[in-house]
């Protein structure tokens, strides 16, 4: 068990459907608290690159620039890896959010590899906090763009006041919709072909952070000039930044450090 | 004066270079096609420890829905029936729609499975949970994505559904073991959702879907 503030977080331990509450009422937001696998108080803990809690606000986006170190993610003929391409778009994306006024974490910044518990803890150390993955792909149609948010989960269910690890998205899979979709919204409208709404799957970044959080997919490594995608990342950070700043006033970021909303 | 051996010496050395020089890029040839072909004999002795389950011509032929890529929507799964014969017992219908989808549709270009996967295992146990064991080319071929991973499962998922109505969810493992992605995005440690209907005996297939409970979706993390 893993725990951030005083909340127990299970992290290896896969549940079967019988160990699951089929239903649970909604713990009160004031003793929800979510830790970090490394018991870090989630909140108020300042971030490996510098970032620190702010007091009120969705003040936080949390970048995660995919893969890195040996893992080098999809990989195009051309020599394109999108590790890399990742790292070059969060640079954009990180500016444009900055514009808006919001601080950015980032999950790696050169060419390393962190797990994906790892990059949760990052985010889950921050207060008032969004979570943002960055993906190229492999396939779908070139120069489109796709949301994801998890896929639903088992309820959180329990009188500890404790979430697990391994559900930590669980409670806010409604606020990552809507954050989702929002940003989903402002892609469609600079790349054509892509979805209006945010989509769901079981992206596993996704599950352990325990903030609002999407992956971000551009299409596709498979492009012939490596151009074609850097020509992307103005619009991939506008729709990123536009859509965090619309979403800014729907997040009521909780009072306790690492509470839910 | 310089020796004649020194001659000798200048001489066998040039031409010894001029051997190698001539030799290597054959012996590398050479060394390349062995490998290539020790790699086709492990593929297929593979292959024939896990052969597909053959289909039973005495089977009833029923028209079963396969899940392939779509090829006018991007990134979409549509049915494809294909008529077959059909065992009643689940896991052997299991195996066999399975392979049959690995199989690959008739257009290579709407896979959603690598081609050199292999089902190695199926085990369905009494509460519905269905446990496809599939060879490490699944995770190692497929394209690395959340598009092309989700397609990936959701085929599988989805042709199960279709197919065989007593599988309600479906976990995956890759060469026995699991595993946290496919290939770095889908995650993998829970089951998915594949048929929230109750248990029935089995039927001939069903094309009915769920549009309201996906199948693919991670029903336990």
């Amino acid at each position: 068990m893993a725990v951030v503030a005083g909340v127990a977080v299970s992290r290896s331990q896969t549940h079967s459907p019988a160990q699951q509450p089929a239903t649970g009422a909604p713990q009160s937001p004031a003793t929800q608290v979510v830790t970090s696998p490394q018991g870090g108080v989630a909140g108020s803990v300042a971030s490996p690159f510098g970032a620190q809690a702010q007091p009120n606000g969705l003040n936080i986006v949390v970048l995660d620039p995919a893969h890195g170190g040996t893992d080098p993610g999809a990989r195009g003929t051309g020599g394109i890896r999108e590790s890399e391409i990742v790292l070059d778009f969060a640079i954009q994306v990180r500016r444009a959010l900055e514009l808006q006024g919001f601080q950015v974490v980032q999950t790696r910044q050169g060419n390393e590899n962190p797990s994906f518990d790892d990059r949760s803890a990052t985010a889950n150390a921050q207060r008032g906090a969004v979570f943002v993955t960055l993906h190229i792909s492999s396939t779908g149609m070139q120069g489109t763009a796709r949301v994801y948010v998890n896929s639903d989960l088992p309820p959180v269910a329990g009188s500890s006041g404790l979430i697990p690890w391994d559900r930590a998205q669980a409670p806010l899979l409604g606020l990552s919709k809507t954050f989702g979709d929002l940003v989903q919204g402002f892609l469609a409208q600079r790349f054509k072909g892509s979805p209006d709404a945010a989509q769901t799957a079981s992206v596993r970044q996704l599950r352990t952070t325990a903030e609002p959080a999407i992956a971000v997919e551009i299409s596709s490594v498979t492009v012939e000039d490596r151009a074609e995608l850097d020509r992307m990342a103005p619009g991939v950070a506008d729709a990123i930044a536009r859509g965090a700043a619309a979403f800014k006033p729907s997040y009521i970021v909780p009072t306790t450090p690492g509470g839910l909303p | 004066m310089t020796p004649p051996w020194k001659f000798l010496l200048a001489g066998g050395l040039i031409f010894a270079v001029l051997a190698a020089a001539i030799y290597f890029p054959i012996l590398r040839r050479r060394v390349k096609r062995a490998a290539k072909l020790q790699q086709q004999s492990e593929e297929q002795a593979r292959r024939e420890l896990t052969q597909p389950i053959a289909m039973n011509p005495g089977d009833p032929r029923v028209k079963a829905k396969l899940f392939w890529a779509s090829d006018t929507i991007d990134s979409t799964l549509v049915p494809v029936t294909v008529e077959l014969p059909l065992s009643n017992d689940p896991v052997l219908r299991s195996k066999q729609v399975l392979n049959t989808l690995l199989a690959g549709p008739v257009d290579a270009e709407l896979r959603t499975l690598p081609p050199d996967a292999l089902l190695l295992a199926f085990y369905l146990l009494p509460d519905g949970t269905a446990i496809a064991d599939f060879s490490e080319a699944l995770a190692t071929s497929i394209p690395s994505g959340i598009v092309s991973e989700q397609l990936a499962v959701n085929s599988i998922a989805r042709t199960l559904e279709a197919n065989v109505p007593r599988v309600q969810r479906l976990k995956i493992l890759i060469h026995g073991q699991e595993v946290e992605t496919l290939a770095g995005h889908l995650d993998l440690t829970g089951t998915f959702v594949v048929n929230t209907k109750p248990v029935q005996a089995p039927t001939p297939a069903s094309g009915a879907l769920t549009p309201d409970k996906a199948p693919g979706k991670l029903a336990q993390p």
